[in-house]
């Protein structure tokens, strides 16, 4: 299946997502959150079993939470991004889906504060536990030093 | 002449010519000690009274010249483990290194003795202790050359085995004593580790024993006409490996250098303490190469040199071929180690006691 | 016994980086791992977000302080990717050379630690060291550096490589690949060596592909996968070598394939050595005239000048946009996200990197086995810890 081949059924089973193929062999697609699973669960049986990372993005208006899927038998990557919005900002864990999503998803709680319902073990990552405040966040102030 | 014939003939001439006329002189100087002096003269003449005299003066001599060996080892070591990873070994201090030692040493003794606040201090200072105290031990019965030895048992075997298996005794004191769940873990390790690995150590001189028919370590040297090894190859290699194990050499090293545990049970013992702990390794090591010398290449046999000279000579091929071992063999984990003892060279040891009884019941060896 | 968690770290000698192994064993078996990280988390992506994307390079160079260079060539060509530039080929010739380069430099420094951690078998430790001084040599008279070269530039590279560099790079790879024989005997023909490691830390195929498993370590469980091979990038598919994989997944089967990635590694380097574009390095252009950018016209001239550095501004400021570009790094997948929005700073840099994932995978990893196995599962899996933390 090629690029366009996924797109096209993404679009039949997705109409609201926002899929696009800025060059060969990569997919971006637009997703709102409560289609998340639904949009991931299609990808991985189409055969997307790689999870390459889940970054998150602090926009001005929302958080952007973009996973990256490849798929070793195509050789497509899928960009899929979903928003959040910034006032305690929840979405689903897509941990049952890939395994490998868990620490991405606790660094992406550290960094931004996002919760992923349904992860098993959602605590912080890389900042210390008793680290208050989410670093990557735009309106994080580093502390001054005297 | 050897050693022991030396040191007699030192000592008689030492007490006949200098000791007795002082002691006379005196004596006749001041005549209200005079019965003491007649006392003291008369103990010097008698001959078991020298003889008395004379393991302290072997026991000195050996001594000062296991201090020596030690620092003589350990530079030769690390020159040849520099040679084995392609660089010098230690250069700078002395000439060719050779004052590296003293340096470390001198280190060692300088460093605080610290004992941690919730260790056992009864318990923790004795397990260095223990297990030194039985490595010298087991050097009273091990000859140097004919007659020159410490103590001559009859059972000299058996009593330098014994000597060696205290050791697990010591390191599970001093496990126990640190009050380390991981040091205890440590010392568990290396007692069942050296406790597993003395079984196949004494089986494999079974048949040594039973070549030469006593446990007598002279008496197994002198009736060595053909060197033991050539008879019992397996015995040799059992030996060799048993002890390398007893003695925690690498590659058998788990306990102390385990990267879990840092030093296993040696992890808490700082300066001096640790310095005596490395010291009885070293003990140890020269007791192991000193068996398989004595026991299997014909000890101090050999001709026209001194006796001495190629109990030397045979003593530090074997170190190094102890050190080449050390260098080329990577760590097996602690229940391989354990298998390879009991599944082993357990089995081996029985073959080669079976064996020998076999050539020994046949007469063919007259 | 009862079953506890042990703590192995954060001061531990053998742990290859700061972190804190929590793992829980019932005597001397390890029943689950669980990770802590982040003890050298330096704010990497936050930093970037901060400084210019010239400024960036170096920092991409300490993401992974064992093979800095793939870091840093992965972070120029994410930008050149958000900024469509194209690289001249003789510049492409020159990184690629660099990773595989580096690629040989961080295995061996796996051979190092496979050797230390296994079982202090010191002699192919020190072995290792002395080859890897060879390439650390090589990127000196490239780079200036040993360590951390700060040599890709966005559009190419730093400068051109040097008249020496040919002659001595064919000679180090000469030694290296007679020196891996002489490392496979030691290792293969030592039979501790083979029960420390046969059977030991078995990773499963799906397990590796559910966790996100990249690299060596994925190619030992059995996967035939290779970015360079199933996503070409840079000039990976001019030339002509093989992707090594193991059977079992185990510690073994680790360190066979990596050893054979030296080798692919240098025959890679081999072939870029004779092909590279842009004729002989003795029109080498010295370096006042190379910091004035060289301009292109058209696509010819490429024969007559040595260029390695395409038209780039000064002041680079990307097109609002984005670019996710994966390369095999020595460890794995590694992978840069960089959003743009049209100033000179990024705006959000992430950084994924392999080990990071693998780590994940650990528990699946030390199942089974014993706490003794530890340390060499650590170093099977060559940790750098600062990847992870980033």
């Amino acid at each position: 299946m090629s690029a366009e081949e996924v797109a096209g059924e993404m679009k039949k089973k997705f109409p609201e997502a926002d899929v696009r193929i800025p060059r060969a062999s990569r997919l971006t697609a637009s997703v709102k959150k409560e289609v998340l699973l639904d949009v991931c669960s299609f990808l991985k049986d189409a055969g997307f079993d790689h999870l390459s990372s889940i970054a998150g993005v602090d926009r001005a208006e929302n958080f952007e939470v973009a996973y990256f899927l490849w798929s070793y038998e195509k050789k497509i990557l899928v960009t899929l991004k979903t928003a959040v919005q910034k006032e305690n900002p929840r979405i689903q864990s897509v941990i049952k889906i890939w395994e490998g999503a868990n620490w991405h998803e606790r660094e992406a709680y550290d960094m931004f504060g996002i919760v992923f319902e349904g992860h098993p073990d959602l605590r912080r990552l890389l900042m210390p536990e008793d680290f208050v405040g989410h670093p990557l966040r735009k309106d994080f102030k580093l502390p001054e030093v005297e | 002449m050897n050693l022991y014939g030396v040191v007699l003939w030192l000592l008689t001439a030492i007490i006949n010519s200098i000791a007795i006329p002082i002691i006379a002189w005196l004596g006749n100087l001041l005549w209200f000690i005079r019965p003491v002096t007649d006392f003291a003269i008369a103990l010097l003449k008698n001959d078991a009274f020298l003889n008395f005299v004379v393991v302290f003066a072997e026991a000195f001599i050996i001594l000062i010249y296991i201090a020596l060996f030690i620092i003589i080892l350990l530079w030769f070591e690390r020159k040849m483990w520099g040679r084995f990873q392609d660089r010098r070994g230690p250069m700078h201090v002395g000439y060719a290194g050779l004052l590296q030692i003293f340096a470390d040493m001198m280190k060692i003794f300088g460093k605080e003795d610290i004992i941690p606040k919730k260790a056992d201090k009864l318990l923790f200072t004795l397990c260095p202790i223990i297990v030194t105290a039985t490595a010298f031990l087991a050097l009273v019965a091990l000859p140097m050359s004919d007659g020159f030895v410490i103590a001559r048992l009859d059972g000299g075997l058996l009593f330098v085995f014994a000597a060696f298996s205290l050791a697990p005794l010591g390191v599970f004191i001093g496990g126990w004593g640190a009050n380390n769940k991981y040091t205890l873990q440590g010392a568990l390790r290396g007692a069942a580790q050296m406790i597993s690995y003395e079984v196949p150590l004494l089986f494999s001189v079974l048949g040594v024993v039973m070549l030469a028919g006593s446990f007598n370590i002279m008496d197994i040297v002198h009736r060595q006409t053909i060197w033991y090894a050539l008879l019992q190859p397996i015995g040799l290699f059992v030996f060799f490996t048993a002890a390398t194990a007893e003695i925690e050499r690498p590659p058998f090293d788990i306990p102390e250098a385990e990267s879990e545990l840092v030093a296993g049970w040696q992890t808490e013992y700082a300066g001096m303490k640790y310095g005596i702990c490395w010291v009885a390794e070293w003990i140890r090591m020269y007791v192991g190469a000193a068996l398989v010398v004595l026991l299997f290449f014909g000890g101090w046999n050999g001709p026209w040199l001194p006796q001495e000279i190629w109990f030397q000579i045979k003593l530090w091929i074997i170190l190094i071929f102890m050190i080449w071992v050390r260098q080329s063999f990577p760590r097996p984990r602690i229940d391989q180690l354990l298998n390879l003892g009991w599944k082993r060279l357990l089995p081996l040891s029985i073959v080669n006691i079976v064996l020998t009884i076999g050539i020994v019941a046949s007469g063919w060896l007259g | 016994m009862a079953e506890m968690w042990i703590n192995m770290g954060p001061q531990h000698p053998a742990t290859h980086g700061l972190w804190d192994l929590r793992i829980k064993v019932d005597g001397d078996m390890i029943l689950d791992a669980d990770p802590q990280i982040g003890y050298i988390h330096r704010g990497i992506e936050k930093l970037g977000e901060n400084r210019n994307y010239t400024q960036f390079i170096p920092l991409a160079d300490r993401t992974g302080y064992a093979s800095p260079m793939t870091w840093a060539i992965l972070y120029v060509l994410t930008v050149e990717e958000l900024m469509d530039i194209k690289v001249p080929p003789r510049a492409t010739y020159i990184r690629t050379i660099a990773f595989e380069l580096q690629r040989m430099a961080s295995h061996l420094l796996f051979v190092y630690g496979m050797a230390e951690n296994v079982g202090a078998m010191w002699p192919p430790l020190v072995y290792a060291y002395r080859e890897r001084e060879l390439l650390l040599d090589l990127f000196q008279i490239l780079t200036g550096a040993r360590f951390h070269f700060n040599y890709p530039r966005i559009g190419g590279v730093k400068w051109d490589i040097p008249q020496t560099f040919e002659a001595q790079t064919k000679k180090a790879l000469d030694v290296i690949e007679s020196k891996l024989k002489e490392y496979e005997r030691m290792f293969d023909e030592s039979e501790i060596f083979l029960m420390r490691t046969k059977g030991v830390a078995v990773l499963r195929k799906e397990d590796a592909i559910r966790m996100g498993v990249t690299g060596p370590t994925l190619r030992a469980c059995g996967v035939k996968e290779d970015l360079r091979k199933s996503e070409p990038y840079m000039c990976y598919s001019d030339f002509d070598f093989g992707i090594p994989t193991g059977k079992n997944g185990d510690l073994y089967d680790r360190w066979v394939v990596r050893i054979a990635e030296i080798r692919e590694s240098a025959k890679i380097v081999r072939q870029a050595l004779d092909r590279i574009p842009g004729g002989a390095v003795a029109t080498k252009v010295p370096a006042a005239v190379v910091k004035s950018v060289t301009v292109l016209d058209g696509e010819t001239g490429y024969e007559d000048l040595c260029v390695i550095m395409a038209k780039v501004p000064k002041v680079i400021k990307p097109p609002p946009g984005e670019a996710y570009v994966r390369v095999e790094d020595s460890r794995g997948e590694s992978a840069m996200y960089i959003i743009s929005d049209g100033t000179e700073r990024p705006y959000r840099i992430k950084i994924r990197s392999p080990i990071f994932c693998t780590l994940s995978a650990l528990k699946y990893m030390m199942r089974g086995a014993r706490v003794a196995d530890v340390p060499p599962i650590m170093e099977g899996i060559d940790i750098l810890l600062s990847e992870v933390d980033r």
